[in-house]
């Protein structure tokens, strides 16, 4: 049960949510938007924020569009998890959508939730990493349409009252070799013990990581190791091992060493496959 | 430190096929306003937290964690509970296979099983499974929930 | 046909598929207050002050307090502890205040805002550290803490209770064993998770009548708990208790229902609501005992077993609450159902800084036989027989003693070997090997043996009334709980076995009522069906009686003439020639109007027999009435890259005495043993340094889920327990009881290493692999 009140908007319109969120935000309501609302709601239940004002933006249309604009993908970020992946017009992303809690909270956790949220993991990010997709965020001054790589940094990095409203996928993209290991311990269901999505453009593997440390990300160093011709597998993923952008994560899941064990095997396991595609 | 100056939200939606209008705290969950408000205690408080699927319930048909929900999300929205259902063949399966023990998580497994029966009447092995393994049965259940998920479906494909 | 041996279904089935059952939380009533309480962020740690100031600053708040408010020590067998702590808090999640307030939103927000100042200290972090000389005490007073039952504390330590078993001599059997192996094993506490949480509302009338709605498996207990501790008149006390959403031993501990009724007190008896959130209802609530076990073993060159040398440290958890019974428990049944002559065995149960144990379904068994079967597997390795031949030649049997040196005979023990051996027919252990690898996948199988007597109080029974009706059928009021397992049904079997009527035309509600129903001991120890189930035979003969009587003068005969059954008194020798049940069951009007009788009430009631309290020395006495044995096995595929495991087939034989209701207890064993397999494969509280529990949701503690579930082989013996209506064993537990013991063992020689510490995660088989290389 939510301990607090707080004050629900649903705004109609991107224009109509900022303006609201700046009202709120001078009301000194510390207002907070949301789509799925999954996650605000299991962080207010235990108290670990206390937004005196929530914004739902699933009632603007532009956050509910799956579909292609030219030669690019827009997904809307109030699209559920579930919803993309049985649309399926990106394979790679259906897959690791598939992968994030399980079905009937994929029927409610949405693309632009998952990818703003706060737990750990956010594994629907890796196939936007690997795919240079664009972030198209409203703010104060209208709309901008960025490189994920410029606003992500292991989480999304936003003014206060922009938010997320489209994601934009090159065509191109779609339908590239990809491999995809959501590695739990034990189960079919949970945070990941490790989680790699990869993808092979222009003879080159892209590869991208959930549950290895407390962000995701997607490295270029670890791209150039796993890419050298010139190196043997394992010595590789020595060296990918050695780019690892920050500790590996101890927690319920697993600790850092059995983490490792397992994240090596998947980093071959996704070349080997990806080599011989 | 709240003071609490609760505003209660104006709610319309239709519950097992009725108009509903109410009056509702922002912060309740769908799953506290359908038990607490409307009386609808068949769906279940088991986590509260969205890793358990008692509380399950359909919104537009889609099977959905009440819990997950915020109750005035739910506005305009067609809801369905455990009490909604009316002859389903979820329910005779289940009564068949005693598909439960103490039967606290059953309204969650029906709920989610007729969605998908509604969504999918030719769902395969995997897609149940994959649908299934929201809800938890601590009673350990499954094997008799497996053969009543079964007879469903195989009765669905044949009709 | 009889109703005994019927796969009748549920009485509240429909109810149970369309959501109409109403479980404990389920009355939404106006007025009702809401209680919830404050927890100590530390294991271990003196309050130095507690401030409610600013919860009180909560609108809507009525009361709040803290352990002193009303300061008693609860608990049996041992009273330790307070329902809200005071001065210190001995585990992570210990309540610290209760704050009762008009909605539970604000009783939250208010229990938030208590501000506590504590002085840390140590942190006792294991049954083994707990054990060491030097160790940090918990119980300062442990000499003087009062004591229900037999209960043998040691002042000075953290020994909240040791059985001793003696029998035999030591130095005898380390003479005759030619093999010896010794183990360690680990077994760290984790949670009973019923779907349903713990909840409880209490509220005290004006005149003193004090009732309490609670989801528990002790209405009775909590009946007297509640009149003892606040010198209310048992009478006074009324206690409800629905159909309870899982338990699992869980709900058998009296804990949130003193908070209840502290909390309606502190609000002048108004009705008040205490409901956990999973978080606490795994954290705050008791727990599942956790073991650490030492085993030493030794057999003669043909493999008879002679010494078992045995230390169990059952981690009790900050209170003893029923830890100190269930390592009890585990003293009696301490070998296995093996026999052994010389049997040396100190089984503790040790305070820690951990939330407090209470029973867990098998009461302390799946523990020590997760250790003892390591050691079986060990020792067949070592004398090299094959693992299962090994636990047949040693079975035990009629003629036999127990490590309480009770006196077996086939009516009490049932038959072991023949579930060895129908065991070995139903996993086809004679045509497989034991071991088949494919490329990185290796399939193995693992066996173990199981045994169970019920160690209730001495005293412990049960009470039944059959009530006719005028149409003939028949109510039937008992205090057994229905948990899910099935027994109010299954009771009503037996009664329709014993009356000879259609089990459709007999009622039992879904609710106990310990002011109408006769009182029941718990619905514990897998003894609901035995300790009730002989109450309601005697009831029922009672009822006949009465019937019999009334019909005879309606017959114009003598009583021993007539039977009763078919909804009919009739002639033994003319079974044509009667009278309907429904002429007669309310008294018998004659044609003129006078009549003769009056309602047919049977009543009946029964207590344990012959059971002895443990000599304290030797542990010698008569625990129970009746062992349930079996033999259990688990086929697992592992994969050898990374450890990680799929559990493909389990299977129990077990000697069940008479099946009242096959399907219920195919889905008694199946269901046990898929928890079995849950706990021993991922289930754990996991501790930080500071004792602080770092997984208290379902989404981080994980559980088998629909999917995971093995491929079932369940056979049942029946040899009759003479004791028990219709011949039955305790089965509702015993599925489990194996369950980490096969894995274990199957895990184990599929890596060709030990693995004994539970649970068998692939990261802690990675590990033991790892460090013995």
């Amino acid at each position: 049960m939510i301990p607090f009140d707080f004050d629900y908007y649903k705004p109609a319109s991107v224009q109509k949510a900022v303006e609201w969120f700046q009202i709120l935000h001078l009301q000194g309501k510390n207002p907070m938007y949301f789509s799925g609302g999954t996650e605000m709601i299991t962080w207010a239940r235990r108290n670990s924020i206390q937004p005196g004002a929530v914004l739902d933006l699933k009632a603007i249309p532009e956050c509910n569009v799956m579909d292609f604009k030219k030669d690019s993908l827009v997904i809307g970020s109030c699209v559920t998890l579930s919803a993309l992946s049985a649309t399926n017009l990106f394979p790679l992303l259906s897959e690791t959508a598939q992968g994030a809690a399980d079905q009937t909270a994929r029927n409610k956790i949405t693309l632009g939730g998952n990818i703003c949220g706060q737990i750990y993991y956010r594994e629907a990010v890796l196939p936007l990493l690997l795919a240079n997709s664009r972030m198209v965020i409203a703010g104060l001054k209208g709309m901008k349409e960025v490189s994920i790589h410029d606003v992500f940094f292991q989480q999304i990095r936003l003014e206060k009252e922009e938010f997320l409203v489209q994601i934009v996928i090159d065509r191109g993209y779609l339908s590239l070799p990809y491999v995809h290991y959501k590695k739990r311990q034990i189960g079919n269901v949970g945070y990941p013990l490790v989680t790699v999505a990869a993808l092979k453009k222009d003879n080159q593997i892209r590869t991208a990581y959930s549950g290895v440390c407390a962000f995701p990300f997607r490295s270029f160093e670890i791209e150039q190791a796993l890419n050298d011709p010139l190196l043997p597998l394992a010595v590789k993923i020595e060296q990918a091992i050695g780019k690892l952008p920050a500790p590996i994560l101890t927690n319920a899941e697993g600790t850092a060493s059995y983490r490792e064990f397992v994240l090596k095997q998947t980093m071959a396991e996704a070349v080997n496959v990806l080599e011989g595609r | 430190m709240p003071s609490y100056d609760t505003a209660l939200y104006p709610m319309e939606f239709h519950v097992n096929g009725e108009r509903r209008t109410i009056r509702v705290r922002a912060a309740d969950t769908l799953l506290y306003i359908l038990r607490d408000n409307l009386g609808l205690t068949g769906s279940k408080s088991g986590c509260d937290n969205g890793d358990c699927g008692t509380c399950t319930i359909l919104v537009n048909g889609l099977p959905q964690k009440s819990c997950l929900m915020l109750g005035v999300e739910a506005f305009g929205q067609h809801i369905t509970t455990i009490e909604g259902l009316v002859n389903s063949p979820v329910q005779e399966a289940f009564v068949q296979k005693q598909a439960f023990q103490c039967g606290y998580c059953t309204p969650g497994f029906i709920m989610n099983c007729h969605g998908l029966l509604n969504v999918h009447p030719d769902a395969n092995e995997e897609t149940i499974r994959v649908w299934l393994e929201s809800n938890i049965c601590r009673c350990m259940s499954y094997e008799e929930i497996h053969k009543a998920v079964k007879a469903v479906f195989t009765g669905s494909r044949k009709s | 046909m009889g109703a005994v041996g019927q796969s009748v279904p549920r009485k509240e089935t429909w109810e149970k598929v369309t959501g109409r059952t109403k479980y404990i939380d389920d009355n939404p009533r106006p007025g009702l207050l809401h209680a919830q309480i404050a927890v100590s962020p530390h294991a271990h740690a003196k309050i130095l002050s507690i401030d409610t100031s600013d919860a009180w600053k909560i609108p809507g708040v009525r009361a709040v307090i803290t352990g002193q408010y009303y300061p008693i020590l609860t608990g049996s067998p041992l009273a330790d502890r307070p329902p809200i702590a005071i001065d210190k808090v001995r585990y992570y999640g210990e309540p610290i205040a209760l704050v009762v307030a008009e909605q539970e939103y604000m009783a939250e927000m208010a229990a938030l805002q208590i501000k506590a100042e504590y002085e840390l200290l140590p942190v006792v972090h294991s049954p083994s550290e707990a054990y060491q000389k030097d160790a940090p005490l918990i119980h300062e007073h442990l000499a003087e803490y009062k004591r229900h039952e037999e209960v043998y504390p040691e002042a000075g330590t953290n020994i909240a209770n040791r059985t001793k078993i003696r029998k035999g001599n030591r130095q005898e059997g380390w003479n005759k064993s030619v093999h010896a192996i010794e183990v360690h094993v680990t077994v760290p506490q984790s949670d009973h998770a019923a779907m349903e949480m713990r909840c409880s509302i209490a509220e005290i009338l004006p005149g003193g009548k004090t009732i309490i709605h609670s989801a528990s498996q002790s209405p009775y207990v909590i009946r007297r708990a509640i009149s003892q501790s606040f010198q209310i008149p048992l009478h006074n006390v009324v206690v409800h208790t629905p159909l309870v959403g899982g338990s699992f031993g869980g709900k058998s501990a009296i804990q949130i229902e003193y908070l209840a009724y502290l909390a309606s007190r502190a609000v002048g008896g108004k009705a008040v609501k205490l409901v956990n959130s999973r978080e606490l209802d795994m954290i705050s609530s008791p727990v599942h005992i956790g073991l650490d076990a030492t085993i030493k073993l030794g057999c003669t060159h043909e493999g008879t077993i002679a010494a078992a040398e045995i230390l169990y440290l059952y981690d009790g958890g900050a209170y003893a609450d029923r830890g100190a019974v269930m390592s009890r428990a585990g003293a009696v049944d301490c070998t296995g159902p093996y026999r052994i002559d010389n049997v040396y065995c100190d089984s503790l149960c040790m305070y820690t800084n951990h939330p407090y144990s209470t029973s867990f379904r098998g009461f302390g068994h799946p523990e020590l036989t997760f250790a003892m079967e390591r050691a079986m597997d060990l020792l067949a390795d070592q004398v090299n027989m094959d693992p299962l031949e090994f636990r047949f030649h040693n079975a035990i049997g009629p003629g036999d003693t127990t490590p309480t040196q009770t006196l077996l005979d086939r009516s009490n023990i049932g038959d072991l070997p023949m579930c060895i051996a129908k065991l070995k027919t139903v996993i086809h252990w004679d045509d497989r090997p034991i071991l088949e690898i494919d490329g990185h996948l290796i399939k193995v199988k693992g066996v173990c043996c199981f045994w169970k007597t019920s160690n209730t109080p001495t005293d412990a029974g049960a009470g039944a009334v059959v009530i006719f009706n005028p149409d003939g059928s028949v109510n039937l009021l008992c205090g057994a709980v229905e948990i899910g397992q099935g027994t109010r049904t299954a009771l009503t079997q037996i009664l329709a076995e014993r009356l000879r009527m259609d089990d459709r035309m007999i009622a039992i509600s879904t609710e106990v009522n310990t002011e109408t129903d006769p009182q029941h001991w718990k619905t514990v120890a897998s003894r609901s069906t035995f300790l009730v189930g002989n109450a309601i035979l005697k009831a029922a003969d009672d009822a006949i009686e009465q019937l019999k009587n009334i019909a005879s003068i309606v017959l114009e005969c003598s009583p021993i003439e007539l039977d009763v059954g078919g909804g009919r008194v009739f002639f033994k020798n003319r079974s044509d020639s009667g009278i309907e049940v429904a002429k007669i069951a309310n008294g018998y009007k004659f044609p003129s109007g006078n009549t003769i009788g009056g309602q047919v009430i049977g009543r009946g009631s029964y207590a344990m027999r012959n059971l002895t309290l443990l000599d304290p020395e030797t542990g010698k006495g008569n625990p129970g009435p009746e062992w349930t044995v079996g033999a259990q096995a688990v086929e697992v595929e592992l994969n050898t890259r990374d450890y990680t495991y799929k559990i493909v087939m389990a299977a129990t034989v077990i000697d069940a005495g008479k099946v009242i209701n096959p399907e219920f207890a195919r889905s008694q064993i199946t269901g046990a043993m898929s928890m079995g397999l849950s706990f021993a494969s991922r289930e754990a509280f996991l501790f930080d340094n500071k004792g602080v529990i770092l997984n208290s949701q379902l989404r981080t503690y994980k559980l088998i889920r629909y999917g995971e579930q093995p491929e079932y082989r369940v056979d049942f013996i029946e040899t009759p327990h003479l004791e028990a209506p219709y011949g039955l064993r305790g089965i509702g537990e015993h599925g489990l009881i194996g369950m980490p013991a096969a894995l274990a063992n199957s895990l184990s020689t599929a890596v060709g290493v030990g693995l004994n510490q539970l649970p068998l995660t692939p990261e802690s088989i990675w590990r033991t692999v790892h460090d013995s290389v």
